[in-house]
């Protein structure tokens, strides 16, 4: 869910508790650049909501601030309810991450990683945590072998099991399927679909992959140089940009074709105000 | 304020375990350049015990004092290496986004440059009994006393590396191996304090690793345990310890400015 940056201040406190994330004007500057401009959103307990921009727009840099690795410039991220500034290592034992940019060590197993994972976010359970989730990942043959010597596909499923292996009420994923073929990352998208439904993960995505996006997220936030320029359920967007798939709708985006007036806007759909013209 | 967690900081012993569980010739290298250094100072004081009357006083002093330069060294470079480890495995994101603190992490390390320092000398401190004759342990709980102190400046120095790395980059590794030479002509490993230009002496004597070496040829020479040098050097080494952390802290701080939790790396 997007909040309109006018409405600010009616971001209430019922909505922050009941919110898994609540951003509000968050920017992150690098000397003169605006990485993150004066975003705020919020995401609920089982939805999906997927950052889409190009190279650059601000995705990853606005995941990290969700994580903590980065420290914002400017405005407020409450997760659960608490402040990630002040609460920042108690809220991180309930949320995980995966990142193509990111390794699991390679000289280590991948059994090894994730016992070290385990005992890091204080798991009882590890070993049989691990036995999950190596059924459920389908990692069985791979637990004992180093992962430096996996494939890359094996390498993702590897981070997943990671990702997953606190029972994340939150996961951030930074293009979990890139680098994958279609069959795994199919497979990957439907281990996700599956995970959310029997937990009610709330999941962050950041993705260049449109298809991915339609499938997974329920809101996309469309970012382009730090700002949500535009935002709605892919079938939203869709209607409103007039096109046929979410590739389209990133184009005409990316480019600015709508604000050239190069598209004709659909009607604004579900009670929703566009708003591309609010935030362009 | 989240509470220490020894959890977590056995969690990251177990990691570093695992690399050197799993690479004997990692064990072998931490250990063969003490050994060797062992074995031709061995030689060396073998032949000036002969020829020198100031060694003719204590056979073993620059044995000894090879051996606990390698605790320092070793310590400093166990704690660097175990830190340089999560760089060059780009782990350092999902180690700070999991609820590890930094100061878990700063305590994980200092077990591992503790471990890292004993699997290195005590091979060396073990052979020098059949090769030479000398006994290192003779020394007896004073050696103990001397191995703390250059282990916590070990750490100190450890701290100010992977803070300059942290803040720098990869770019600063080579630190890790040369930054504790920097320290030896003032440190008097092999000679007293005394032989140097007054300035330096001024210099030597801000060092904890000075006042060790003091007190281990007063140890050895005189038989006698100086407790003023061994406090003046855990003094000095609580400063640097102080130093180190803050250094530590400051440069995670500003990695999380400026967003190097997630760049650093090969």
């Amino acid at each position: 869910m997007v909040e309109n940056p006018t409405h600010r201040s009616e971001h209430t406190a019922a909505e922050s508790v009941s919110a898994v994330i609540s951003v509000n004007d968050l920017a992150k500057h690098f000397r003169e650049v605006a990485a993150v401009d004066g975003v705020s959103f919020s995401v609920r307990p089982g939805e999906t909501v997927a950052l889409l921009g190009g190279n650059g727009a601000g995705k990853t840099t606005t995941i990290s601030m969700l994580l903590g690795l980065l420290k914002p410039t400017r405005g407020s991220i409450r997760l659960f309810g608490l402040d990630l500034a002040r609460y920042r290592h108690k809220v991180l034992g309930r949320m995980n991450f995966s990142s193509p940019y990111v390794d699991l060590p390679h000289r280590l197993t991948l059994r090894q990683n994730l016992m070290v994972f385990a005992k890091l976010y204080g798991l009882a359970d590890a070993r049989a945590r691990i036995a999950e989730l190596a059924k459920a990942l389908e990692l069985d043959a791979l637990l004992d072998r180093r992962v430096g010597s996996l494939s890359a596909g094996q390498k993702t499923r590897g981070a997943l099991a990671k990702a997953l292996i606190n029972r994340p009420e939150l996961l951030l994923l930074d293009e979990p399927t890139a680098s994958l073929d279609p069959d795994t990352a199919d497979w990957v998208r439907h281990y996700l679909e599956r995970y959310q439904q029997e937990t009610r993960c709330a999941i962050l995505l950041a993705s260049h992959n449109m298809g991915e996006v339609e499938r997974l997220a329920g809101q996309v936030l469309m970012l382009r140089q730090g700002k949500i320029v535009d935002s709605g359920s892919p079938d939203d967007l869709l209607f409103r940009y007039s096109r046929q798939n979410l590739e389209e709708v990133f184009l005409d985006i990316a480019r600015d074709r709508r604000a050239a007036g190069e598209v004709a806007p659909g009607k604004p759909n579900r009670g929703e105000s566009s708003h591309s013209e609010e935030r362009a | 304020m989240m509470r220490f967690s020894f959890g977590r900081v056995g969690a990251m012993c177990l990691r570093h375990f695992y690399v050197l569980k799993g690479s004997w010739p990692r064990l072998v290298e931490m250990a063969y350049w003490p050994t060797m250094q062992m074995i031709i100072w061995g030689f060396f004081s073998t032949f000036l015990y002969q020829n020198s009357t100031w060694l003719a006083g204590a056979f073993g002093v620059l044995l000894a004092a090879v051996m606990l330069w390698d605790v320092l060294f070793r310590g400093q470079l166990g704690f660097s290496l175990s830190f340089l480890e999560e760089l060059w495995a780009r782990n350092l994101a999902n180690l700070y986004c999991s609820p590890l603190t930094p100061s878990e992490h700063v305590a994980s390390l200092f077990i591992m440059a503790l471990i890292r320092a004993l699997i290195g000398v005590v091979p060396a401190m073990l052979l020098a009994i059949p090769f030479y004759h000398f006994s290192i342990f003779g020394l007896g709980l004073p050696l103990g006393a001397f191995f703390f102190n250059l282990i916590l400046m070990g750490c100190s120095m450890g701290m100010i590396v992977t803070a300059m790395i942290l803040r720098f980059g990869l770019a600063a590794e080579n630190l890790a191996w040369f930054i504790v030479f920097l320290l030896a002509p003032v440190s008097a490993v092999y000679y007293p304090v005394s032989i140097l230009p007054g300035w330096l002496q001024v210099v030597a004597h801000l060092l904890p690793s000075s006042h060790v070496f003091e007190g281990m040829r007063a140890q050895m020479f005189d038989h006698v345990f100086r407790w003023d040098l061994f406090l003046a050097a855990l003094g000095l080494n609580l400063v640097y310890l102080l130093i180190g952390l803050g250094s530590y802290l400051w440069s995670f701080s500003r990695a999380r400015s400026l967003g190097l939790l997630l760049q650093v790396g090969e």
